[in-house]
């Protein structure tokens, strides 16, 4: 149901996961190299972008560092070795989420929907903390008047967050409230988010006044 | 039972001392014998000579006519105190006897029952002397019978006998200040020589101390520990020998490790090879199971084992490479504060185990962990009990409260089935390990139970297994970070 780039240099790899996401009734378009889909990526926007980690030329974690700063589009890093540094890079250059090859297509697919899956419905407000204004019905966060871009992840963390104002929420619920993650999974998404959102919403990402990390527990949204 | 030095140094150091004790023993001892001996003939000599003197110039009323032996009357008391006082010193006792009579001089510290029954019966005859010692104190006791030459020019006895008690304190004095230097002396020279010998105990000792910390180190696994060879003696050959070992060692050692490096890269790279046509193979096998429905019943049946096999291989690849993570050093460990029960929970659930497994947490439990590495190690330790032993499987956690792992976490994964034989028991954790007809059937990789020990002991921790009736407890320990 979702518009899906994948990028995958091996053609057997390329052709089942093709061939599988086509069952599950995706549209997909598969290129071999970051290049090529780098260079589609502005006539043919997809709605979330696959991407093997090692490909020849330019690498999975270059191509997502360049498509984020084009455009928020959701990634999701397929990694061949699950080595930490890899997700580690992976998550810095602003992955999603990951999944590990062998990838079973079901849970590609839980993975993608969960990413992709519709925000908040309900509850058209609008909340203003200082400069920092979220709008929960349009989905836009503005700071002081500038829309801030937000991937798709980033606001539903955001979101999560700004549910519960000024309470802790660990990164075990984090990750099954925004990921969708029933699986015990890799709290390093959640680290890596957050940094993200800080990145683009804090005056100070190191000194961060709205989203502030309580150490050994996770994280608490409270504006100043 | 008596203690014996059993230490190089020590023994060196006493061997050394002995030496020295019985050479300055012996050269004093000789030195002082030959002093005395030296002092005292001296003393003695003049002593004799002054008695010999003093007598020969005395003029007697006897001697010159023809002698009347004994008799009274020739002499007389006067004469006697005569020679005594010609014969006295200071501290001198002198005694003259002659027939029953006898004359002492006023300071006079003997009588005639101190002289030696022997010396009285020589002095009859000849001038004797002998050193006793009274009250402590030398003496030297000179006696004789006064001679006189006769009409014929004859020496003849006269009767008249003398004892004179020479004192030897002046002598003794010098003796005892001789004494005191030599001990003195000697107490120097023992604490040179001690001095000495631990100083060549600790220059011999010290390359002897350092070939043991080298051996030591080296058997820590310090392979490139080598020791400086100085000088040519025994030592140093040894030193050049335990080198020469050292460096066959450390050749010998280094190409295994390479030898073992390769072969587990080895394994690693097939791993990392198998895993692209798993994916893509992966990839498609659901639509595989999908479709089988529709094949003929030969065809269905091939299909259901491809679809099967390939998630086997699919799980073998996964665990090799988890494993050859392990084996190259590259796990890392990402410790969280993590609610144990939801963990556990979790994992359960997760697997469609949550029906089939009875859990026992204390609520809020909660400990530092890797929480997907904790996750892998219970997934493996519950699937062994589910797939090798029989229901009830328990799993139960706490902090353990006593013993030498208080405060460590404690998961026990207990199944009730027939246990794991006590031969196999310490053979579980090893790789591709399967106990006998098991084999057949095991759905497993063989790798499981290997991947949570390392995975365990990637926290400090450790699993043990043991038998119990019936079942198998397998216990899983991690230490606080």
């Amino acid at each position: 149901m979702a518009g899906i780039l994948l990028v995958e240099d091996d053609p057997s790899v390329r052709a089942g996961l093709e061939l599988a996401l086509t069952r599950q009734g995706h549209s997909v378009t598969a290129y071999a190299t970051g290049e090529e889909a780098l260079e589609h990526l502005r006539s043919r926007r997809p709605e979330i972008v696959i991407l093997d980690v090692m490909l020849p030329g330019i690498d999975g974690v270059e191509v997502c560092r360049r498509i984020r700063r084009l455009d928020p589009l959701p990634v999701i890093l397929l990694t061949a070795r699950g080595d930490d540094l890899d997700v580690v890079v992976g998550l810095e250059a602003g992955a999603d989420d990951y999944v590990v090859k062998p990838v079973e297509p079901r849970v590609l697919d839980a993975r993608i929907r969960a990413v992709l899956r519709r925000l908040e419905s309900a509850s058209p407000d609008r909340l203003t903390f200082g400069d920092l204004v979220i709008d929960r019905g349009a989905l836009k966060v503005t700071l002081a008047g500038k829309e801030v871009h937000l991937t798709p992840t980033e606001l539903r963390l955001l979101l999560e967050l700004v549910r519960h104002p000024g309470q802790v929420l660990n990164r075990r619920y984090l990750l099954r409230a925004v990921w969708d993650h029933t699986h015990v999974a890799d709290s390093r998404l959640v680290d890596a988010c957050v940094q993200r959102i800080r990145a683009k919403i804090e005056p100070v990402p190191a000194d961060p006044v709205y989203i502030h990390t309580v150490r050994g527990f996770g994280y608490r949204f409270s504006p100043p | 039972m008596t203690w014996v030095p059993t230490g190089l140094r020590a023994r060196l150091v006493i061997t050394f001392l002995l030496v020295a004790i019985t050479a300055s023993a012996m050269v004093a001892g000789l030195g002082y014998q030959i002093i005395r001996r030296g002092l005292l003939e001296r003393a003695e000599r003049s002593a004799v000579a002054d008695v010999r003197d003093t007598l020969s110039r005395l003029t007697l009323p006897i001697g010159a006519s023809e002698v009347v032996w004994p008799s009274d009357d020739t002499i007389t008391d006067e004469d006697l105190d005569r020679v005594v006082r010609a014969l006295e010193a200071p501290e001198r006792t002198v005694i003259m006897t002659y027939g029953d009579r006898q004359r002492a001089n006023t300071e006079a510290q003997f009588t005639m029952t101190d002289v030696p029954d022997q010396l009285r019966w020589q002095a009859a005859r000849r001038l004797v002397h002998q050193r006793v010692i009274f009250k402590d104190r030398a003496w030297l006791i000179v006696a004789t019978q006064i001679q006189r030459a006769n009409r014929d020019g004859v020496l003849r006895p006269t009767g008249l006998t003398a004892y004179v008690f020479v004192p030897l304190s002046d002598e003794e004095a010098v003796l005892t200040r001789l004494r005191t230097a030599l001990t003195q002396a000697g107490g120097i020279t023992l604490a040179l020589a001690l001095t000495l010998a631990l100083l060549s105990a600790r220059r011999v000792l010290l390359p002897v101390r350092r070939l043991g910390a080298a051996a030591r180190a080296l058997g820590a696994g310090e392979l490139r520990v080598r020791l400086p060879v100085r000088g040519r003696d025994e030592l140093a050959e040894l030193t050049a020998t335990f080198n020469e070992t050292a460096a066959a060692l450390e050749k010998t050692v280094s190409e295994l490790r390479t030898l073992e490096a390769t072969s587990r890269r080895f394994v690693a790279d097939v791993s990392h090879e198998l895993r692209t046509p798993l994916t893509a193979m992966t990839a498609v096998t659901d639509m595989l199971y999908e479709d089988a429905e529709g094949l003929p019943g030969d065809a269905r049946e091939a299909v259901l084992i491809v679809v099967r096999e390939i998630d086997r291989l699919r799980i073998l690849v996964e665990h090799l490479i988890e494993i050859s993570r392990h084996d190259a050093g590259a796990a890392t460990l990402r410790r969280e504060t993590v609610d144990v029960g939801d963990a556990l929970a979790d994992c359960l659930e997760v697997r469609g185990w949550a029906d089939l497994v009875k859990l026992t947490v204390p609520v809020g439990l909660t400990f530092s962990l890797d929480a997907r590495r904790f996750d892998v190690i219970v997934a493996n330790l519950v699937g062994n009990a589910m797939n090798h032993g029989a229901p009830p499987v328990v799993v139960s956690a706490r902090v353990a409260v006593g013993g030498s792992t208080r405060g460590w976490l404690e998961v026990s994964v207990r199944d009730h089935g027939s246990g794991i034989p006590e031969q196999v028991l310490p053979h579980i954790f090893d790789r591709f390990y399967k106990a006998g007809t098991d084999r057949a059937r095991s759905a497993g990789s063989g790798l499981g139970l290997s991947i949570a020990k390392a995975n365990a002991e990637l926290h400090g921790g450790f699993i043990t297994a043991e038998r119990c009736e019936p079942g198998t407890l397998f216990l899983l320990r991690i230490p606080k970070p």
